[in-house]
């Protein structure tokens, strides 16, 4: 009993780090059918942004005392941080792609590479200062009303809002600089983002000990794919965004703004990766390949899952933890030590982390064999089969 | 008119400033007879940056220091030493590549270079077939000799293994049972299998091993597979590879696999580099095994740290590798005044039997281009570095190591022309 429940702990936590990790991209992929390889790299950002927050926590004396929140903080402002940056490719890159998968994924592979050396070679107070401006150069417009934005007078505004925003943009890049140094100069190096003190150790519990991070990254995992699933049931934006994902341009000729649509999508898909980027800092360290470490085992659950449906893109998740921590560690040999030898060291063999992805993959592609569309296949007529 | 006038003007002051400063370097170097020039070969980009780029930060000191103490004397001539630094870029075949150019191109004497085995594995070829030297300073797994490689980095016998005999014979958990994770890759793989034929001569038990592919993070079933294995403690031999000690450390500690609960982790790859990254709170009590520990309290040793953060900054730190680079281009140079020449082959020979009053204490270059070195083992403290606990005499490297079933038996030696690579003892 205990071991089960060890097992499935394990796996359940394995699997909502997957989860987290895939949901963002689960939406995006199954909506607009892009490929977004930059997607592991929106996660590095929200990984990014909360070892800015930690830092900002730490050095500012009024914020001093919540610093054992700051996580929480950080899970927003990494959702706002990543969906930002994902509305502003989703604008420049991936709109002009459309319809065109193999192009689409070799520019978000570059994107993720630009990513990367930004990181690198960019002081984080600079690049936070960039994303404020991003972020209020974006969405400025969306508070300014209609009337003022149109004809030429809605250029200048426009402008002006630009300006203003860059402003601010090189205002928090100063006042950051100033404030941590550290975040003055730029560096390749990891860094490391360490949880508050009653986020350490564990919780002991029947005999097992249930770490505590692993335990909040389970609660992130839950309440992301509840607000998810209430987003896409009860909002007008969710039901818009469901029926574009089921037919496009029926959606489209019913007067749904496809346009704006696949804004939200794409935004609300890379803030969700900023939030798994938050999960994943609080495992290992933060780097700027961080993302790149998560994006195959994203592909795998929502392939595993079915293109766009939320319900499989769970089950394969914990399925795929549950499988690793059952071959992985080697719960069969532990659960049945009498078994026959041949079958004993075969369980064996494949008992290491290296040999036990290697089965995975292995299961994943025989399952792909009879139901090559995933758990659960999308029902009803598209277009593009 | 006016602009392009003021933009000629603009050049014409450019290159009279840079022909200014192209005269300045020559001039400090006025009472040098003539110049020599070395090649440096790490990886400046790409995962590995991080930490090679500190090597490159130590050779240069250490040429910077030896042009300062009137540079390399040959033949009663005064060299002074210049390096052309090229990038390695983390990528394998770039490294055999930029090899290719040091050599034939720039035709440098010496080549110091290179971090991963993977990297070594790459240049050797380059090195052997062309006749050329590189100078290789990182503790490795060895099970190699070439005659075209000086090693100054530790062999398994000089770092795991009398880590391995301290971990079962006097650390907290001695007589406990071992664990070993590593990453997967060659040093991780060949380290452990000595270590397994070590713990079995000891007398103690192996109860489990496993490697975490490269880039993964996930160490859930690692942590699993421990708790099943050791359930009341037990010792750790942790040969992970970068990023992976983080996410590593970080959940062991939430896991509850601590020293205070009775588990021990002896470290090959956490040097006091790696302790800043990980965080000292994570490994504090944990042990590591190296021949060069920041803490070591003699002279020598101080003076080395204490010129390195003059040279690159308060906060930077001096480590095992960063010694050993120190070391080879020190060692270079003696071997250079010895043979009166630059030419590698004469080089080559003055250099076997070099001795150097190293931040370590002494080393002695050995037959096998290996070096004889002192081993410490220490324990990790809350300050980010290692309280010493033990102190090996000088302990000869073996290339072939004496564990190793494949390698056992065999030993290395390039004075002799009979015995060479590999011969039988």
């Amino acid at each position: 009993m205990q071991l089960f429940l060890e097992s499935l702990f394990n796996g359940v936590a394995i699997g909502s780090v997957l989860l987290v990790a895939a949901l963002g991209l689960a939406i995006v992929f199954g909506l607009m059918g892009v490929i977004n390889l930059a997607h592991g790299e929106l996660m590095m950002l929200g990984a990014y942004s909360t070892y800015i927050t930690q830092l900002i926590f730490k050095q500012v004396s009024f914020l001093k005392p919540y610093y054992d929140l700051y996580v929480i903080v950080a899970i927003g402002i990494a959702f706002l941080v990543s969906g930002t940056v994902g509305i502003l490719l989703e604008r420049t890159v991936i709109r002009r792609l459309y319809g065109s998968p193999l192009e689409t994924l070799l520019a978000t592979w570059g994107v993720s590479l630009i990513l990367q050396q930004f990181v690198r070679s960019v002081p984080l107070a600079y690049a936070s200062g960039l994303v404020v401006a991003l972020f209020f150069g974006l969405f400025s417009p969306l508070f300014i009303s209609d009337n003022l934005l149109s004809g030429a007078k809605g250029k200048l505004i426009r402008a002006c809002a630009w300006g203003f925003s860059a402003l601010l943009g090189v205002a928090t890049g100063g006042i950051l600089s100033s404030l941590v140094s550290k975040l003055s100069r730029a560096s390749a190096r990891n860094v490391d983002v360490t949880a508050p003190s009653w986020m350490r150790g564990g919780i002991d519990f029947l005999g097992i000990t249930f770490p505590k991070t692993r335990l909040l990254i389970i609660l992130i995992t839950v309440i992301s794919v509840l607000v998810v699933i209430a987003f896409l049931d009860k909002t007008a934006w969710g039901i818009r965004i469901r029926a574009v994902t089921q037919n496009r341009p029926m959606s489209d000729c019913l007067g749904i703004s496809t346009e704006k649509v696949d804004i939200i999508t794409f935004g609300i898909g890379s803030g969700l990766a900023g939030v798994a980027g938050v999960a994943v800092s609080l495992l290992g360290s933060v780097g700027p390949n961080v993302g790149g470490n998560y994006i195959v085992g994203c592909f795998m659950v929502v392939v595993l899952g079915g293109v766009g449906n939320l319900l499989g893109t769970i089950l394969a998740s914990f399925s795929i933890g549950i499988m690793t921590d059952l071959i992985g560690a080697g719960r069969l040999l532990t659960i049945w030590p009498d078994m026959p030898s041949p079958l004993y060291s075969t369980i064996d063999f494949f008992a290491t982390t290296s040999m036990a992805r290697v089965m995975i993959f292995a299961l994943i592609v025989i399952f792909l064999q009879f139901k090559p569309t995933g758990m659960f296949p999308q029902k009803g007529r598209m277009v593009e089969s | 008119m006016k602009l392009s006038k003021r933009i000629f003007a603009g050049l014409a002051t450019a290159s009279l400033a840079v022909t200014v400063t192209a005269c300045g370097g020559s001039d400090s170097s006025g009472n040098f007879d003539d110049t020599v020039t070395v090649g440096i070969l790490h990886s400046l980009s790409g995962t590995m940056a991080i930490s090679e780029s500190t090597l490159v930060d130590t050779e240069k000191m250490a040429i910077e220091e030896i042009n300062a103490a009137g540079g390399v004397t040959v033949d009663g001539k005064s060299y002074k030493i210049e390096y052309i630094v090229e990038d390695g870029a983390s990528d394998w075949p770039t490294f055999a590549e930029k090899s290719k150019k040091l050599i034939d191109q720039d035709g440098v004497p010496v080549v110091f270079g290179g971090w991963t085995s993977a990297s070594r594995k790459a240049m050797l070829p380059v090195y052997e077939s062309k006749d050329a030297f590189l100078y290789y300073p990182i503790q490795y797994e060895a099970q190699e000799c070439s005659n075209n490689i000086f090693y100054t980095g530790a062999t398994p016998n000089q770092q795991s293994e009398p880590a391995t005999d301290f971990m079962y014979k006097r650390s907290p958990a001695a007589g406990g049972d071992f664990f070993l994770v590593g990453s997967d890759y060659v040093f991780p793989r060949t380290s452990n299998t000595i270590t397994k034929a070590q713990v079995k001569q000891l007398g103690g038990k192996v109860v489990g091993e496993d490697y975490l592919p490269l880039g993964n993070t996930e160490v859930a079933p690692i942590i699993s597979k421990i708790k099943v294995a050791l359930p009341d403690g037990g010792i750790i031999v942790n040969t992970l590879n970068g990023d992976q000690n983080v996410a590593f450390f970080k959940q062991i500690q939430d896991a509850g696999i601590t020293p205070s609960n009775g588990y021990y982790v002896m470290n090959y790859s956490i040097a006091e580099e790696e302790i800043s990254t990980i965080g000292p709170e994570f490994l504090e009590g944990h042990y590591g095994a190296w021949n060069y520990m920041m803490s070591i309290d003699t002279p020598a040793s101080k003076k080395f740290a204490k010129s390195f953060k003059k040279r690159w900054g308060s906060d930077r730190v001096v480590a095992d590798p960063q010694e050993s680079a120190y070391n080879m281009v020190y060692l270079w140079k003696q071997a250079v005044e010895d043979a009166g020449t630059f030419d590698d082959n004469a080089v080559r020979e003055a250099l076997v039997g070099q001795t150097f009053d190293a931040p370590q204490g002494p080393v002695e270059v050995m037959p096998n281009h290996h070096l004889s070195q002192t081993v410490r083992i220490g324990e990790i403290n809350a300050e980010g570095g290692f309280t010493i606990l033990e102190e090996t005499g000088v302990v000869e490297p073996q290339a072939w190591n004496q564990k190793h079933p494949s390698s056992k038996g065999y030993a290395c030696d390039w004075t002799d022309p009979k015995k060479g690579e590999k011969y039988r003892m």
